[in-house]
């Protein structure tokens, strides 16, 4: 019964099985989808033939959606309904949001995160952020004649659970399979690290549009490790496109302008800010409203002047993460440069004034995380082997819980290696109290108001006894991706109460799979088929995935887990040649079952190998001049 | 099933059980056991492998960060031979070191309030010394049966001292912003 072809789990696989997998650079101002291709990871074109596509949505009341460079040009027009730099609201509330300044959207308070008011109805961040991905699945899917096995999507390293899950939300309303979350600046790594086979210790200095992030990693022997990662969440190239406009507002006596003229004032500030890494003076004629003319200049002494500040700003997140990591300037072999602000003259020489090194920026900074989260997604999507490569990357910001007083009590304190979990006990204030509340919050300070919230939720059921008596265990526990979950336990007198929550911000998944129909019916793609073929999919590669697995450890299994395996790989194979997906998906989950025993004994023998040393084969692969300094 | 979890995570490491390890070895061994049980390496596996992997990932960050810190190595030293450290029962420690402790916490308020980086510089040394003199003795007592139970109020010691440092550590970040 030879149904699949056997294949060791991690080793490549042949060139007509090769997955189809890209990773997205979900950008602030623009996104990015690239893929490996033969070897080397390459930005996909988009319909226009561009390979970046801008970060704009625009919704029209017929309930239609563009996206990209269209919108982009259109922004003028219609302000209220072109969406530009939705990322800045993911997970945001109103008083974020106000943060931003003047914006020409009408934005209404919802639970956990702002939507906006458009002419097609009220658009959560989410939905927009859902509707760029989309826009790049159909091109990628376009352009590789197939459709995606799944997708590693980038956000920046200071994301902070609330915008971890819209992200991941978003990219499942888009009808994609998220292989995972990376962080920007690992991305960026990756993409440098392969190429040219460095070893060290680096930072990754990541000025984007509307974020900045700087990461400390190692880099030992094909293993990635984040060592510590800070930030400034609210600090981007448009802070310097808005330092220019002010600038040239106050020059001009415009204190006040419409949205149409501040966003052509901005469109100009952007452009003399780019012109000003080559020329020594850009100048610029902007057309406002009511036939005005503003001829406009600016030197780039003038613009490193009134920006200093904002440079300045980038210093002090470098300096914590570099103390979290337990290391000094110095330390570092080398600075990688990411996002197109880091393209800025007085950027680059305060960084390496800070830390004498030279810098890497020889990768494209606007493509180097969309290419390496393609190599990643090449990875976990199977068509690599994970021997080359081990990515360990930590939590960006500290989780507690809300004691007494307001008081935090940190269960997971920022940069610890994920996958994480924590368990603290805590226990009753009242007598006969048989409810306790609880908050979960992510930050730094010790205040509750001084952190984000991102969760409430009660535990109930807790035997009434004498305070201080029960002992309610709260454990947090975060996945690869960064998202955490929370279960607390009531664990005196045999009594256990569970409660498991998502932040307060996430989707529940019957609501991803309710709008995602939704969104399928819009899209009159079908629904269906999609999800019959992904059915599909999923159980020829169970089946694959345990025959491959009882090949390579037979003398792990027992005569009776043997039948029990194959009898239930038989009948998958005969459901998934049906049409029922429901039924498809309960003999994955069986067979899954089936083999849990198989599984475990097999992780310990991969472990105990790991550490009884290499077994030949490992031996073999080992560079000759690293064994024999060694020896 | 879940995996089994009960050996020590000196066992888990292959190391022999003693405060002094050697770090390069946990360190290579650590990441040769990630590469085996990493969730990337089960991205796409069935999903009672997924979670077996995740299991084990978590055991094998706790474990490596429980050894990794020579306080952490400490307390769980202790641990497994049945000894609580009482860091947050016992309050009684020796008059000196408190005293030392209020000049420093002073020194630090006054070097914030100042905004002196250099004087901060100085304490954040002076802490490190006394941890390495701290940590010599930990592990001197923990060597021995005679000393071991004497090692629970080196390890509170330890423990003013790491809050120290976080306050020197807040206190520099402050200057800084």
């Amino acid at each position: 019964m030879a149904l699949l072809q056997i294949a060791e789990p991690g080793e490549s696989t042949a060139p007509h099985e090769h997955r189809l997998a890209v990773g997205i650079d979900l950008g602030t101002t623009n996104s990015l989808v690239a893929t490996v291709k033969s070897g080397a990871s390459e930005v996909l074109l988009n319909q226009d033939g561009a390979k970046l596509t801008p970060s704009v949505v625009r919704y029209f009341s017929d309930g239609s959606v563009t996206v990209g460079s269209r919108p982009k040009a259109e922004q003028a027009d219609d302000p209220a309904n072109i969406i530009v730099s939705v990322k800045r609201f993911m997970g945001r509330g109103m008083a974020d949001v106000a943060r931003y300044g003047a914006l020409p959207y009408k934005f209404v308070e919802a639970p956990g995160m702002v939507q906006i008011e458009t002419v097609a109805g009220l658009k959560s961040p989410v939905d927009v952020s859902a509707d760029i991905l989309r826009t790049l699945r159909i091109q990628a899917e376009a352009a590789l004649a197939g459709p995606l096995v799944g997708a590693v999507i980038t956000v920046p390293a200071y994301f902070d659970d609330a915008q971890r899950q819209a992200t991941k939300d978003a990219a499942r309303l888009a009808g994609l399979n998220v292989l995972r979350l990376l962080n920007e600046p690992t991305a960026a790594a990756i993409a440098y690290g392969l190429d040219n086979a460095s070893e060290g210790t680096f930072a990754v200095f990541d000025l984007g549009g509307g974020t900045f992030d700087i990461s400390i990693l190692k880099l030992t022997r094909g293993v990635f490790e984040v060592l510590s990662t800070n930030g400034d969440s609210a600090l981007g190239g448009d802070d310097f496109d808005q330092a220019i406009a002010a600038h040239w507002r106050k020059m001009h006596g415009l204190a006040s302008a419409n949205h149409k003229d501040l966003r052509r004032m901005l469109m100009a500030a952007r452009a003399a800010k780019e012109d000003l890494t080559t020329v020594e003076e850009a100048s610029a004629e902007i057309q406002l409203s009511y036939g005005q003319t503003l001829n406009v200049k600016l030197s780039r002494g003038e613009f490193h002047n009134m920006t200093a500040h904002l440079v300045e700003r980038t210093l002090s997140p470098v300096k914590k993460a570099l103390r979290d990591a337990k290391l000094s300037a110095g330390d570092i072999t080398g600075v990688v440069m990411v996002g197109g602000a880091t393209r800025m003259l007085h950027v680059q020489a305060a960084v390496h004034r800070f830390f004498g090194k030279p810098l890497l920026n020889n990768v494209d900074p606007d493509k180097v995380v969309a290419l390496g989260a393609a190599i990643q997604a090449n990875l976990l999507a199977g068509n690599k082997s994970v021997d080359d490569m081990l990515l360990l990357d930590v939590i960006p910001l500290s989780l507690g819980i809300e004691t007494m007083g307001g008081l935090v009590e940190k269960l997971v304190p920022r940069n610890s290696t994920i996958p994480v979990a924590r368990a603290q006990e805590f226990t009753t204030f009242k007598d006969g109290q048989t409810a306790m509340t609880m908050h979960v919050v992510q930050g730094e300070r010790e205040l509750v108001k001084d952190c984000r919230s991102l969760a409430q939720f009660t535990l109930r059921g807790i035997p009434a006894m004498v305070a201080g008596a029960a002992r309610i265990r709260v454990t947090f526990q975060v996945d690869a991706d960064g998202l955490l979950s929370v279960v607390a336990q009531e664990l005196t007198s045999g009594v256990v109460a569970q409660v498991d929550v998502k932040p307060s911000y996430g989707l529940t998944d019957a609501e991803i799979a309710t709008m995602l129909q939704a969104s399928f019916t819009y899209a009159k793609d079908d629904a269906a088929a999609r999800v019959l073929a992904e059915a599909r999919t999923d159980a020829q590669r169970l089946i694959e995935a345990v025959r491959a697995a009882m090949a390579a450890d037979a003398d792990l299994l027992s005569a009776a887990d043997r039948a029990l395996i194959l009898q239930e790989i038989e009948r998958l194979y005969h459901c998934q040649l049906g049409a029922d997906a429901t039924t498809i998906k309960a003999s994955i989950e069986k067979l899954s079952t089936a083999t849990e025993t198989f599984a475990a004994k097999r992780m310990d023998k991969s472990v105990a190998k790991a550490l009884t040393g290499k077994s030949l084969n490992e031996i073999a692969k080992i560079d000759p001049q690293l064994v024999k300094t060694e020896q | 099933m879940s995996p089994d979890f009960s050996t020590s995570h000196f066992a888990l490491f292959g190391q022999p059980v003693s405060f002094d390890i050697d770090e390069a070895a946990l360190d290579q061994t650590y990441r040769d056991i990630q590469r085996e049980v990493h969730p990337d390496r089960f991205a796409n596996a069935p999903g009672a492998e997924k979670r077996i992997a995740a299991q084990w990932a978590l055991q094998v960050n706790e474990a490596y960060q429980t050894l990794k810190s020579p306080l952490a190595r400490g307390r769980y030293l202790l641990k497994q031979h049945g000894i609580d450290t009482e860091e947050e029962t016992n309050t009684a420690m020796p008059v000196a070191f408190l005293m030392q402790q209020m000049d420093w916490r002073e020194a630090v308020v006054a070097a914030r309030a100042a905004r002196d980086e250099l004087a901060l510089e100085q304490l954040a040394k002076d802490k490190r010394a006394e941890e390495r003199a701290l940590f010599e003795l930990l592990s001197a007592q923990l060597s021995n049966r005679a000393t071991i139970r004497d090692a629970r109020e080196t390890v509170r010691k330890l423990r003013f001292l790491q809050k120290l440092g976080e306050e020197i550590d807040l206190a520099s970040e402050a200057i800084e912003s």
